[in-house]
C-alpha cells in the first residue's frame, strides 16, 4: 500500500466501502495488534461462540488467542470489575456490555469505580478501559433492550461518551477511545450495523471531543449524533430542495462535546436544533441548548428547538416504535418552528 | 493457637509488628478524633489486626489488594506510609491521594494498595482484573480481595466468584467474618452458617479458619496465595473475627446481644499473640516493647506532620478527573 502514489491510495480507499460491524472489527484488530497490553472481554466475543451475537468481535480469538479474547458468564458487574482492576494494573481492556440496557446492572463499577478512581486516587492510578455497548430502537425489541441511556453517563465525572453514526468515525474513534487513558463509553447504534458507509482510512484517529459538519448550510444549525444523523441528513437535504440550507453538526463525542464548532455554528447560522433519540427530557439536548442560549442569547432569532422521543419506555408494537422514533418529519418540523417570524 | 506448623520467628515476630502497629495506630485514631483535632467518620477494625498482617507477612509489594471503607487495618498491614495513610483521613494535600479520596479510598500503588471501595462487595470483582492483569502478563502476583460477612449476599461477590473460578485467577478472597453487617447479625441475614460454604457454588476452596489466630490464619493465608501464585486458581477465605467498636465509632451497640463484645475483647487477639510470643520464647519482652515504642513514636510523628499539612487547592477540582486538566 504505501508502495501506491498517494493520489492512487486515495481514490482506492475512497471507493471503499464497509459497514460499522466491520469497522470497529477492523480497528479492534488494529489496536490489538499494535499494543500487547489490549484485551477484549464480554459475553459471546470469542470465536468458540461466534464472535459476539453480531459478530463484531469476529476472528479476534482466533487471531489473537484466548489469554486476550475471552468469552465471560454473563455477568455485568463481573465482566466491568474485572476490566477495570485490568486497566488500574496497565492493560487497555475493550469490555462488551452487549446491550446498553445492560450496563444499568453494572452501573456501581461504571459510575462509583471506573469514573472516579483517577480522581479518587488523586491521579495515582487511571483507568484507561473501552465499555462498547449498543442500542438503539426500530428493531421491535420493546422496553429493555433499545434504549438510549448517554446522559446518565454524560452527567458524571470521568468518563468520556462517545457515540459514531458511520464506519470511518466507528474506526477512528475506537482507536482513540482504546488510546486514551481515561474510560470511554462507546455507543453502538445496532440497527445501523449493517449499513454500509465510506471505508475509514487505516490508522486514521478520530479525536474525542471534535464534532464533524455532516452537511454545510447558513441557515440552521442541526446538532445529533448516533443513530439520529441519518434521519437529520435526510432532513436537511429535503429542505435544501426547499431552498433552506442546514448545518448539519455530528457531535461523535458526547461527553466532552465541541462546544467551540456547535457555537461558531450557531453564531453563523442564528438557529439552533438538537436532535437525539433518547428520551427529550433532561437529555443531552438540555444541555447543549442551555449552552448555546447562554453563549448567544442575544443574537439568536428563534427559541432553541429539542427533538428526542417522548416520555416513555421504548414501545414493542411496530407502530407505536414508528410513532415514537424521531424521524424525518419531525426533525423537518422543529427545523421550521426556528424559521418562523418571531 | 491452631495445631499447625509454625513459622519462623521472623515472620511470626513480623506478622505481630503489623498488628500491634493497627492496634496502637487505632487507638490513636480514637483519641485524636474524640480529642476535636480531627472530624472524621471512622470505621474502626480494632479486633481484626491479626487477618491481613498474616495474610501480608505472605505478600510483596508487587502483589494487589483492593480492600473496603473498613479498610485501615489492611492498608496499615500491607505497608502503606502512615504519614500518608493519617494525612489522607484528615484530608490534606499531603495525604497519599491529595486528601481527594479520604478514609473509604485510599490508595497506594507502590504498596499494592490499588483500590478502597466504599460500596459493599465491589472489592471482588476489581480484585479479579488485577489477577487478570497479571495471569495475561504471565506475571507471579497475586490479588487479595477484602471484604466483610455482609458482602457475601451481594451479587458481585456471587459473580466475581464465578469468574474467577472459571479462568482460574490468582485471587484470593478474603472474607474478614465480623458477625454484623453494619447493624445486622450474620444469622439474621445469610442463609449459611459459614461463608465459606459458598465456595462450593463455585467449584473453588472455602476454607474457615480462626482469624484472630495468628498461626491458623497464616497457614490457611500461605496455602492460598502459594495456590493462586502457582497457577492453582482463586480460593475463598472466611477469617472469623469480632470489631470492638461496632459499625462506625460512635455506635451504641444497642443491636448487640449483651455481653457479646465485651467476650471478644475480652480474647483481644493481639495482647493475647503478644503473650504467645514471650511465653513460646519467640520474642523477649523487650524486644516487644521497644517495637512497640517505635511505632508510637512513628505515629506522633504522622500525627504531627498530619496537622501541620494544609488543606488541598480548590483547584485540584479540576486536576485527576480527566488525565487532562478541565479548564477552569
Amino acid at each position: 500500500m504505501s508502495a501506491l502514489p498517494a493520489s492512487e491510495k486515495t481514490v482506492e480507499q475512497t471507493a471503499a466501502k464497509m459497514n460499522v460491524i466491520q469497522a470497529i472489527n477492523l480497528a479492534l484488530d488494529d489496536a490489538m495488534a499494535g499494543d500487547p497490553n489490549v484485551i477484549v472481554i464480554g459475553e459471546d466475543v470469542a470465536d468458540r461462540e461466534q464472535g459476539g451475537v453480531c459478530g463484531v468481535t469476529k476472528g479476534l480469538s482466533t487471531k489473537y488467542g484466548a489469554l486476550r479474547v475471552r468469552s465471560t458468564p454473563i455477568s455485568e458487574q463481573a465482566i466491568v470489575g474485572a476490566a477495570i482492576g485490568a486497566a488500574i494494573a496497565g492493560l487497555r481492556p475493550v469490555a462488551e456490555i452487549m446491550l446498553m440496557n445492560f450496563t444499568t446492572v453494572a452501573m456501581d463499577m461504571i459510575v462509583n469505580h471506573a469514573a472516579k478512581l483517577r480522581f479518587m486516587s488523586g491521579g495515582q492510578t487511571h483507568v484507561p478501559l473501552v465499555i462498547r455497548t449498543m442500542t438503539g430502537a426500530g428493531l421491535g425489541s420493546g422496553g429493555q433492550h433499545a434504549d438510549y441511556l448517554e446522559a446518565w453517563f454524560a452527567h458524571v465525572a470521568g468518563i468520556k461518551v462517545v457515540a459514531p453514526s458511520n464506519p470511518a468515525d466507528a474506526y477512528g474513534l475506537m482507536l482513540s477511545c482504546v488510546e486514551d487513558p481515561d474510560p470511554c463509553l462507546y455507543i453502538e447504534h445496532m440497527p445501523s450495523y449493517w449499513t454500509p458507509g465510506v471505508a475509514p482510512q487505516r490508522g486514521t484517529r478520530v479525536p474525542l471531543g471534535k464534532a464533524r459538519i455532516a452537511r454545510a448550510g447558513s441557515d440552521v444549525t442541526v446538532v445529533t449524533y448516533s443513530g439520529m444523523v441519518g434521519p437529520c441528513l435526510a432532513a436537511a437535504e429535503s429542505l435544501a430542495k426547499r431552498g433552506t440550507g442546514v448545518e448539519l453538526i455530528d457531535l461523535r463525542t458526547i461527553s466532552p462535546w465541541d462546544e467551540e464548532t456547535v457555537l461558531d455554528s450557531v453564531a453563523k447560522t442564528k438557529r439552533a436544533v438538537v436532535v437525539h433519540e433518547a428520551a427529550r427530557r433532561f437529555g443531552v439536548g438540555a444541555e447543549i441548548a442551555a449552552t448555546i442560549g447562554k453563549a448567544l442569547f442575544g443574537s439568536l432569532r428563534a427559541p432553541i428547538q429539542r427533538v428526542g422521543s417522548p416520555d416513555c419506555p421504548v414501545p414493542f408494537s411496530k407502530q407505536l416504535e414508528a410513532a415514537f422514533l424521531p424521524d424525518e418529519t419531525r426533525i423537518i418540523s422543529a427545523i421550521m418552528k426556528t424559521l418562523e417570524p418571531a | 493457637m491452631a495445631n499447625t506448623p509454625v513459622p519462623t520467628k521472623e515472620i511470626l515476630v513480623d506478622i505481630y509488628r503489623r498488628a500491634t502497629l493497627i492496634k496502637q495506630n487505632d487507638e490513636r485514631f480514637r483519641s485524636v478524633i474524640k480529642s476535636g483535632k480531627l472530624a472524621m467518620v471512622f470505621y474502626s477494625p480494632r479486633g481484626q489486626e491479626i487477618i491481613p498482617s498474616a495474610i501480608s507477612a505472605n505478600l510483596t509489594d508487587a502483589d494487589y489488594i483492593v480492600t473496603i471503607y473498613r479498610g485501615v487495618h489492611d492498608m496499615l498491614a500491607k505497608g502503606i506510609p502512615l504519614k500518608l495513610l493519617w494525612a489522607e483521613f484528615a484530608g490534606r494535600a499531603t495525604g497519599a491521594c491529595k486528601g481527594k479520596g479520604g478514609p473509604m479510598h485510599v490508595t497506594h500503588p507502590a504498596t499494592g494498595i490499588m483500590v478502597t471501595t466504599g460500596i459493599v462487595g465491589a472489592s471482588l470483582p476489581i480484585a479479579n482484573g488485577l489477577a487478570l492483569a497479571a495471569q495475561v502478563r504471565s506475571e507471579k502476583r497475586v490479588a487479595i480481595a477484602y471484604f466483610g460477612d455482609g458482602a457475601s449476599n451481594i451479587g458481585a461477590f456471587h459473580e466475581a466468584l464465578n469468574m474467577a473460578s472459571i479462568w482460574k485467577l490468582p485471587v484470593v478472597f478474603v472474607c474478614q467474618n465480623n458477625k454484623y453487617g453494619e447493624h445486622t447479625k450474620l444469622a439474621y441475614s445469610t442463609a449459611v452458617p459459614n461463608i465459606a460454604l459458598r465456595a462450593v457454588a463455585y467449584g473453588m476452596p472455602g476454607v474457615t479458619v480462626d482469624g484472630n489466630d495468628p498461626l491458623a490464619m497464616y497457614a490457611v493465608a500461605n496455602e492460598a496465595i502459594e495456590r493462586a501464585r502457582s497457577g492453582g486458581g482463586p480460593t475463598l477465605i472466611e477469617a472469623n473475627t469480632f470489631r470492638f467498636f461496632g459499625h462506625v465509632l460512635g455506635d451504641n451497640d444497642a443491636y448487640m446481644d449483651k455481653g457479646e463484645k465485651a467476650a471478644a475483647m475480652a480474647r483481644d487477639p493481639v495482647p493475647s499473640f503478644r503473650a504467645w510470643l514471650i511465653a513460646a520464647g519467640y520474642a523477649k519482652e523487650a524486644e516487644l516493647s521497644a517495637m512497640e515504642m517505635a511505632i508510637e513514636r512513628e505515629i506522633d510523628e504522622a500525627v504531627e506532620f498530619t496537622l501541620a499539612s494544609p488543606y488541598p487547592d480548590p483547584a485540584e477540582l479540576r486536576r485527576d478527573v480527566y488525565e487532562k486538566e478541565l479548564s477552569a
